[in-house]
């Protein structure tokens, strides 16, 4: 608390002082800004789709930003309240605190941070902190960082740190570097050459005791990689590579294998056609600041999924896509074509194309009895199928007042590895997709969705509507989705809801009523399971 | 206690905000945040250093994933050559996708043939930077470089109303 405290008095000290050196002709007190978010629900009672009990009745997650700057310096805050966090949310999140604070200057290239800050070194495969408020999920770190631009082209960055967990920090202290060099901002005559390269390495540590009764396990844990980008025209390439040295923690089930994870991608494009192909192998690289957490807890570093991130209802929340931290090998493609306007098949105003595939499989392992735990097969065909996803999608505006998306996806999903179950076996599903939006005027539109879902397996077919009015203040939307497939009669249910929305610029206020299926909510590929729930959800959102 | 005291010295840091009668500290216009952002073939830009010559500039916040920015940015690109023309707006279209979808902005931006100045924030850096809670998120910013209006989510028909936006500033000069 006391820390706090000084915190807050320093904040206010530097804000006086600062304000008296301005000028009295035009005095510059520097910026103030930041936003709010509240997120309240009422729940019912609702034993038919398994809603669970909530005491409270209410639940509200919400939290405030403020973010102060002038000139080349900036402090800002964070309160956030729990009280008590809403159903899907870890419950340790609990109660009012302010777990983001910092202050940071800049001068001439020199960047240094006091308290916490996020950061990404590379793809996030060895390090990267971020939040995702409706996740739930935030690692950030609390400490010092000082970044580095000695000249054009060379960017340095390192930091000593704990990380963010509810509202404590974790025991294990990070320590990491990162350096990146732009060969042609670094020399001038490259400057506007066609061929671009860019290169990167980065090195990070944890530090945890080890007060294991039973094994000896690592105090000290390190990381490199190293990361390529070549450009040429519109041609990308770009790689990188981790390495992580034996690291036993209960998400490896303690075993002593090293780790490491590659990722590739390339892409071409050119006006009306973009092309990426996509490459990875993760090995053993989950990486946390405490070997015994769990979860979306106290991650070091972030593992993107190499699949579509799908925002429709039916692929977005039933069948999600999270990469497998302990080993996976994954493919994607993706072409993207917008067949011109004024033609055949494009019509009066072009028509867009998307094909995406994408395949994931466990590793090709073979099981050793030495602490090492396995030994996995670099490039092997014959891991488990985790995933694949076949999807293609038309875009197409009819006329001014008309458009419509056509999307159909396949999916095989093994249900019990992706969401750590087991007796659900593989999933094999089709979904087709139709969204068409019709523009009344400038100011009003109606946009309906239908989607389809069929599968033999796990929870049977399902069918969503979604009917939305828009006005440019505010909109009406109602939505049903419907279990009708299910092998159990009981379980073939509704879930309806109604959500109210006023758009004002800056703020936004949303209330929902109705039932909310049981699923996995997902933004960038990490996850977070949502229990069923019956009930009022406000929402209100503001930034200043 | 702990939280009483919190909440006091944040309380006294908003009214100290607010007591600042001469030059207020929250104002309707903002300066935009000085955050290192990267274009498509990897150069740094810095947010402090956008520029469009004393014209107005706007900063949409989009993904890949994120289907009404996607709308909202398709629906201007067929009148952002009019829109150019008759007040030399530019629009800077900043994507915070990131390592698992950001090989994929180009190709889509090329596809869909956007003419706009296109910046990643793969870490949500200038995101944070402006508050941003939800995208897409618009920011209006005027000849002097100040953000002057903001606009959280997109419905069919909003981008009238920021060209209104847009054109009040023109008008003025």
């Amino acid at each position: 608390m006391l820390k706090k405290l000084l915190f807050f008095s320093f904040s206010l000290f530097s804000l006086n002082s600062l304000a008296q050196e301005a000028t009295p002709q035009t005095p510059d007190y520097g910026e103030l800004h930041g936003n709010f978010q509240v997120d309240a629900q009422y729940y019912n009672k609702d034993s038919a789709i398994g809603a669970p009990n909530v005491p409270e009745k209410i639940r509200m997650n919400a939290f405030g930003n403020l973010i102060y700057t002038r000139g080349h310096f900036t402090a800002g805050a964070r309160i956030e309240t729990y009280l008590n966090a809403l159903q899907g949310f870890d419950q340790r999140y609990k109660g009012v605190g302010i777990p983001y604070r910092f202050i940071t200057y800049d001068y001439k290239g020199l960047e240094i941070t006091a308290g916490n800050f996020y950061e990404q070194f590379g793809s996030g495969m060895i390090l990267r902190a971020y939040e995702e408020r409706g996740l739930g999920y935030d690692n950030v770190f609390d400490g010092m960082r000082i970044k580095y631009m000695p000249i054009k082209g060379l960017y340095l960055k390192g930091f000593i740190a704990l990380q963010r967990t509810f509202f404590d920090r974790g025991p294990g202290i990070v320590r990491a570097f990162d350096g990146e060099i732009n060969i042609n901002e670094l020399f001038k005559k490259l400057e506007e050459a066609k061929a671009r390269f860019i290169i990167g390495g980065s090195f990070v540590s944890k530090f945890q005791r080890d007060q294991d009764p039973v094994y000896k396990l690592p105090e000290n844990v390190g990381a490199w990689s190293a990361r390529l980008t070549f450009l040429y025209g519109k041609f990308n390439l770009s790689g990188e590579y981790a390495y992580k040295i034996n690291d036993p923690s209960s998400v490896n089930a303690f075993i002593y294998k090293p780790g490491s994870g590659l990722l590739v991608t390339a892409s071409w494009s050119t006006k009306g056609l973009g092309i990426v192909v996509g490459a990875k192998r993760i090995d053993n690289m989950d990486f946390r600041s405490d070997r015994t957490a769990t979860g979306n807890n106290l991650n070091i570093n972030y593992l993107p999924a190499l699949t579509r991130q799908h925002t429709y209802n039916l692929p977005a929340t039933i069948y999600p896509y999270a990469t497998q931290p302990n080993g996976e090998l994954a493919l994607q493609a993706e072409v993207t074509y917008k067949i011109k306007k004024e033609t055949k098949l494009g019509g009066k105003y072009g028509t867009t194309i998307t094909v995406n595939y994408s395949t994931v499989n466990g590793l090709d392992t073979t099981q050793l009895h030495n602490g090492l735990g396995y030994e996995a097969k670099f490039f092997s065909t014959k891991g488990k199928a985790y995933f694949r996803d076949f999807n293609i999608e038309f875009a197409r505006k009819i006329s001014p007042k008309v458009k419509l998306v056509l999307q159909y996806l396949n999916f095989v999903y093994n249900k019990d590895v992706v969401q750590g179950l087991s007796g659900y076996g593989t999933v094999y599903a089709d979904i087709g997709i139709v969204d068409v939006t019709y523009k009344f005027n400038q100011k009003y539109a109606l946009r309906m969705e239908l989607q389809s879902l069929t599968t033999k397996q796990d929870m049977g077919n399902w069918a969503m509507g979604l009917l939305e009015f828009t006005h440019t203040k505010y909109f009406i939307a109602v939505m049903n989705q419907y279990n009708y497939g299910n092998s159990d009669e009981k379980k073939r249910l509704h879930y309806p809801n109604i959500s109210l929305g006023y758009l004002m610029d800056k703020v936004r206020i949303t209330a929902t009523y109705g039932r909310q299926r049981a699923g996995i909510f997902c933004v960038g590929g990490v996850c977070r399971v949502v229990p069923a729930s019956n009930g009022l959800t406000l929402s209100v959102s503001m930034s200043f | 206690m702990k939280l009483k005291i919190s909440i006091l010295v944040f309380i006294s840091c908003i009214q100290f905000a607010y007591s600042q009668n001469t030059n207020s500290l929250i104002d309707a216009v903002r300066a935009i945040p000085s955050v290192d952002l990267k274009t498509l073939d990897g150069k740094t830009v810095n947010s402090g250093n956008f520029d469009n010559e004393g014209k107005p500039m706007i900063i949409s916040f989009w993904a890949t994933w994120c289907t009404p920015c996607k709308k909202e940015l398709s629906n201007i690109a067929e009148v952002y050559s009019d829109w150019q023309k008759e007040t030399g707006v530019k629009i800077i279209a900043v994507t915070i996708d990131d390592s698992r979808n950001v090989t994929k902005v180009q190709p889509y931006v090329d596809s869909q043939s956007w003419e706009y100045e296109v910046l990643s924030d793969a870490n949500g850096d200038l995101k944070r930077a402006l508050n941003v809670n939800t995208i897409p998120h618009t920011f209006l910013v005027n000849g002097d470089k100040k953000i002057v209006w903001q606009h959280t989510s997109y419905v069919e028909g909003d981008e009238f109303h920021l060209y209104d936006e847009v054109k009040k500033l023109v008008n003025k000069q």
